[in-house]
């Protein structure tokens, strides 16, 4: 049974720096002059060490995906015959303080990593298995946003639920784990979360069964052959983006020794799908988009009964071809009910 | 399997080779010692540590060795082709879905393989050949772009005294006597009264691979009849990595042998 709480600031202050002496906490942080653009902050997850440092106005530019599945991860160590797993580089537990289309995101990794072709991913499960996840209420949509369509506003995954308020922070609290301490600091309180029911962008999905095949050829792609520029940014930004690569490097001077790492790869890069010998499929940047697309709201649903597109809408924040995932799917949605008619 | 094989999918074994042997210029067969429970149609992901890692087909097996045929034309499979017998080639597998041998017994079996194409099938025509696997007829059609490109010829000796084998080059060529022209026009000359016990394999580069089935279906050979293996590029042969994806389909575990019924509505 869930309990909720009511803490003042300093209350909740002393929960977050109890909680600190057991977990990372990892959130949202604001990085003054880092953004894209001169004189921009880039918002990213990064460890905490004060709830202060928590950004809670603006949408961070990257997923919290990487605490799972980092851009460039060691895979084992060679010495010419053996191989060694890589050990994780600590044994940190994390909180992650995420919204309800994160959780959600991270929940399509997991069927991924976790779930797909029955192999459970090692490198990924020991990620996973030390997160908890401390939900940071969202009842208002960030630009750009469509989660409400994707289904993927709300969500119960969460040892925690936190309302982020003026004097203070109202919690749920669901896991036994974390009970005590918001107990012990707060005062008993009601309250359950509240998530964002509407977004400025709506976008209606495909109603087919089964994609026709001439939509895969259709007019609508090509706008993007010119358009897209295959920077990989929308795959970069993606919380639910999981595809990668290996590379194998060596050390310095030896011959035997280095590691196998796998690194983040994206479906609108070049070179995605080469094959020794010359072979390639997608050549075309329209393809590439509309592999994505597909993938996103059709191809992962009829694999595992959920869209894989969570609505975060970072894909349309970072394009710097101005690209609208949202339009995107709209455009489809209407190109296969003219077909239809 | 060697004592290196653990629980983490990603982690290769060693195996020694024991045979290296030239098939063309570009092309080698290497038999490495390992023990492994293996389906026809089957690959590895094979690798030289500080090089990279690839899918590779098995080209043919035994109790306690693999083969691979692979054609030299990447960093990784030139750095493989200076390997000399005794030293280590790293693997991990196998993987992906094989050839539904047990649906080929008794079967009247035709199998059309192109190139490198011709090394999963390999295994599959071996059984056949050597009574393992018992068929009604076997009709064979290997086709090579020119004579220098042909592998495996002590076996396609072999498998010409058991099989109704048409080794195919693309072109005329000085001294050829065999027979000529793509392997679609030999696929036009066989000869159907009734697909009850037909099953049709058709492996090989894609442009082939989609002649070639097309010719099969103009025949009127049902599509749940004819099985092709595809290749893609890969890199954990587990379902995870994303490369290998066709709709919701990923070739390394729903793959790379499937049926065509499934296969023909794939579109990358």
């Amino acid at each position: 049974m869930n309990k909720s709480f009511k803490l003042s600031s300093e209350q909740f202050k002393t929960v977050f720096a109890g909680l600190s002496e057991h977990y990372c906490i990892v959130g949202p942080k604001r990085f003054a002059g880092l953004g894209r653009f001169s004189d921009t902050d880039l918002i990213r997850y990064a460890p905490l060490t004060s709830i202060d440092e928590l950004e809670l106005a603006e949408k961070s530019c990257f997923s919290p995906k990487d605490l799972v599945f980092p851009p460039d991860e060691t895979l084992f160590y060679f010495n010419g015959q053996q191989f060694s797993e890589a050990a994780l580089p600590d044994n940190l537990e994390i909180i992650v303080l995420l919204r309800p289309c994160d959780i959600n995101g991270i929940d399509r990794l997991d069927r991924m990593f976790m779930k797909n072709a029955d192999v459970i991913d090692p490198y990924y499960q020991r990620r996973r298995s030390r997160l908890h996840f401390f939900m940071i209420e969202c009842r208002e949509s960030f630009e750009n946003c469509f989660c409400v369509s994707m289904n993927a506003n709300r969500s119960d995954n969460y040892a925690a639920a936190l309302r982020f308020g003026k004097d203070g922070v109202e919690a749920e609290v669901a896991s036994d784990k974390f009970l005590e301490t918001f107990a012990v600091n707060g005062s008993v309180f009601e309250f359950k979360p509240e998530f964002v029911s509407e977004n400025q962008i709506k976008v209606e999905l495909p109603k087919v069964e089964t994609m026709p095949p001439e939509i895969f050829t259709d007019k609508l792609w090509e706008e993007y052959d010119s358009r897209c520029i295959s920077c990989g940014r929308c795959n970069t930004s993606c919380v639910t983006c999981s595809c990668f690569t290996t590379r194998d490097l060596f050390y310095g001077d030896s011959r035997t020794c280095g590691e196998r790492r796998r690194v983040w790869d994206g479906c609108h890069l070049d070179g995605f799908c080469d094959m020794a010998g010359g072979h390639t499929f997608r050549k075309n940047k329209g393809e590439r988009m509309r592999f994505k697309t597909f993938h996103k709201i059709y191809d992962y649903r009829k694999r595992f009964g959920v869209d894989m597109c969570v609505g975060c809408g970072r894909c349309d924040d970072v394009c710097p071809e101005y690209i609208s995932f949202s339009n995107c799917i709209n455009k489809l949605s209407a190109r296969l009910k003219e077909g239809a008619e | 399997m060697s004592a290196q094989t653990t629980a983490n999918p990603y982690l290769p074994f060693v195996t020694k080779i024991i045979a290296v042997k030239a098939e063309t210029e570009s092309e080698f067969t290497l038999t490495v010692q390992a023990v492994c429970s293996i389906t026809p149609g089957q690959f590895f992901q094979v690798s030289l540590p500080r090089i990279g890692e690839a899918p590779i087909s098995v080209s043919n097996y035994g109790s306690d060795w693999i083969q691979f045929t692979i054609r030299a034309v990447g960093k990784l499979t030139g750095a493989i082709q200076n390997l000399k017998t005794g030293e280590n080639l790293f693997i991990r597998g196998p993987y992906g879905t094989g050839f539904p041998v047990d649906r080929f017994k008794n079967s009247r079996l035709v199998i059309v393989a192109g190139g490198s194409g011709v090394a999963p099938v390999r295994p599959l025509v071996d059984q056949v050949v050597n009574g393992q696997l018992p068929v009604k007829s076997l009709d064979l059609i290997a086709g090579f772009k020119n004579r220098a490109s042909i592998i495996f010829t002590d076996d396609l000796v072999q498998w010409q005294q058991k099989s109704n084998l048409t080794l195919t080059i693309d072109k005329q060529e000085e001294g050829w006597d065999g027979a000529t022209g793509l392997v679609t026009e030999h696929i036009r000359k066989l000869r159907f009264d009734t697909f009850d016990d037909l099953q049709v394999i058709v492996v090989g580069p894609p442009v082939m691979m989609k002649f070639a089935t097309a010719e099969f279906r103009m025949l009127q050979v049902p599509a749940e009849r004819i099985w092709v293996s595809f290749e893609r590029l890969m890199s954990c042969g587990l379902g995870k990595c994303g490369h290998c994806k066709i709709d919701y389909t990923y070739v390394c575990v729903d793959g790379p042998v499937l049926n065509y019924s499934y296969a023909a509505n794939l579109i990358d």
